[in-house]
């Protein structure tokens, strides 16, 4: 009971700091807004662990963070084998190979009024589907290694990347385009020069939807099918173990992977992309 | 209608494409029964025309092309193999029959249906508290848009396991993995949408001496809506998806995932594709309603698109 009375306490006084931290007049600087997520984000853990080991939780509904952080750093091999397999052989193999073909898919549509009329549509209709579910075909035909969960994000990547990069490649007005014609500049030269750095804003909105999905398609492929490495196939097994705290730890791999390419892909834009008005601010 | 034709002259290209594709891709397991039926086929064995490529295959065995779009349990089912187990499946079978393909998509919808609609209303909910208290702002966003970049999807087989272990079961884990997808895209489009009113605005209802109760309704709310439809569009996707996840661990009972897992064990290729097909279809309906919903609503509410 004294924990959950402490659990009571942490989470007012985190509260408490935070507001005096949010409505005081230092509440824009930088320090403080990193400041306060950070101590929200360490209030719930507290009372996460506090409530789980006062109110005697057990180990199969809801392992405490410290039992989860001791496990993480326990099977760190293992881990990191998962974390290969996963990660870097399915889910970055494919993101290249997907976007790569959907750039230059788009570069090919994009030359052709007609069949950009006609693409831009079914791209952005496939682009809804539950994409997802092509996995058990694909590791039907690629077999259970990474190949077919590269297949799987290959085909989960490519249409959201083409469909932006195809609106981005649109972005540049009459003017700018007439501008180019008058320095007598070749298709190409006025594609590298405009319209392709006039498109980037897109294509990374495009590239960033597309990390999340990258590893969403090679963690659920895994469920269809895999070897015996991987995040997928250790979450379902260790499921099957009532091992939850291991598939927290594996779901902590995933939050991290996922945060580290989506946050490599916003720092790739901002190099590219500083002369935008958004990246100004 | 220019554009009609175009969307046209691509999916009959796509259509076409499956069709070419359908050949080398089945034409082994064409020429395999060709050869137990007794018919001359090039490679004579079956070691033999392993080691060969498939298209020297299909040159050597023009006549078996034919045979690669009727196939029993193809590699890549054609397309009107596909379109023939739909209508079977949906339109011939009855309702409540195991293999009724409406029977399964009902399953997995009202899953969707019932995920959505908690996760949305809690979305909503925890938007307009962000909007309206700085602590929240400070504190819950920036979780909100990191755990956009998180495949949470993972978490689907432990929160089936975890409710069944407490007692919950059927319809609701489901729900709760389709919730939780759905639910952080709402909040985020929600919050864009509800800072959406620039300051003009809100000095306008400040000099009215407008109360928060009435500036959150009369003019927050409102134009938040296109923000709100096209975050809920996301969301419904993500909640089907979430659903047809959440049905896989659960060892396949019912529901189209349950179809997808089924087919994947007993080498059904065309229940698979026909399972997926009605997802997809599935899911344009969803967000093709949601437009018809956005475009009445908006239109009512005098806003031009």
């Amino acid at each position: 009971m004294m924990l959950v009375l402490l659990a009571v306490i942490v989470w007012c006084a985190g509260w408490w700091v935070n507001s005096r931290l949010a409505n005081s007049p230092q509440s824009q600087t930088r320090l403080v807004q990193l400041l306060v997520p950070g101590i929200f984000g360490l209030t719930i853990l507290l009372v996460w662990e506090l409530l789980v080991r006062g109110l005697d939780v057990s180990l199969v509904i809801l392992p405490a963070p410290s039992v989860i952080a001791v496990r993480f750093a326990e099977s760190l091999p293992i881990l990191w084998a998962d974390f290969m397999q996963t990660i870097v052989k399915g889910a970055l193999s494919g993101y290249v190979i997907g976007c790569g073909a959907a750039l230059l898919t788009a570069v090919a549509v994009d030359r052709s009024d007609f069949l950009r009329r006609g693409l831009l549509p079914v791209g952005n209709f496939v682009a809804a589907l539950p994409i997802v579910g092509t996995a058990p075909i694909l590791v039907m035909w690629f077999g259970f290694d990474w190949q077919s969960k590269a297949a799987v994000v290959v085909v989960m990547v490519f249409f959201p990347v083409l469909v932006n990069t195809v609106a981005g490649l649109r972005e540049t007005d009459q003017m700018q385009r007439d501008l180019m014609q008058t320095y007598a500049a070749s298709y190409w030269q006025s594609f590298f020069k405009l319209r392709l750095p006039a498109a980037l804003p897109f294509i990374f909105n495009g590239l960033k939807i597309a990390t999340t999905l990258a590893l969403v398609g090679a963690i659920v492929a895994e469920f269809f099918g895999s070897p015996t490495v991987g995040m997928g196939f250790r979450i379902s097994t260790s499921v099957g173990q009532l091992a939850l705290d291991m598939v927290w730890a594996e779901i902590l791999v995933a939050a991290l992977a996922g945060s580290a390419f989506y946050g490599g892909m916003v720092l790739i834009e901002k190099t590219l992309t500083f002369w935008h008005p958004s990246q100004r601010g | 209608m220019k554009s009609l034709t175009a969307i046209l002259t691509v999916v009959a290209a796509i259509i076409g494409l499956w069709y070419a594709a359908c050949v080398p891709m089945n034409i082994k397991g064409v020429l395999d029964a060709a050869e137990r039926a007794g018919a001359e086929v090039t490679p004579a064995t079956a070691r033999e025309r392993r080691d060969m490529g498939e298209f020297g295959l299909v040159a050597g065995n023009s006549f078996a092309i034919a045979d690669t779009w009727v196939q029993d349990r193809p590699r890549l089912p054609a397309p009107h193999q596909v379109a023939v187990e739909l209508w079977n499946t949906t339109v011939e079978k009855k309702i409540t029959s195991k293999r009724s393909l409406i029977y399964h998509g009902q399953v997995t919808l009202s899953a969707t249906l019932l995920g959505f609609a908690i996760g949305t209303g809690l979305g909503i909910l925890l938007a307009v508290g962000i909007v309206h208290s700085k602590v929240m702002d400070m504190s819950v966003m920036p979780w909100a848009i990191v755990s956009q970049t998180i495949p949470i999807i993972a978490l689907a087989p432990m929160i089936i396991v975890v409710l069944y272990s407490i007692g919950v079961q059927g319809l609701l884990p489901k729900a709760i993995i389709s919730a939780y997808l759905s639910f952080f895209p709402v909040v985020v489009g929600m919050v864009k949408g509800l800072r959406s009113p620039d300051h003009m605005q809100l000095d306008l209802l400040k000099t009215y001496n407008a109360s928060t109760a009435q500036g959150f309704w009369k003019l927050r709310l409102p134009s938040s809506m296109p923000y709100l439809f096209a975050s809920l569009k996301i969301g419904i996707a993500a909640s089907l998806v979430g659903a047809i996840v959440g049905e896989l661990p659960t060892g396949a009972v019912a529901g189209l995932g349950a179809r997808l897992l089924a087919g994947s064990y007993y080498g059904q290729t065309v229940q698979i594709w026909s399972a997926l097909f009605a997802a997809a279809l599935l899911a344009a309906a969803l967000v093709a309603l949601l437009g018809v919903i956005e475009r009445v609503l908006l239109g009512r509410m005098g806003v031009r698109s």
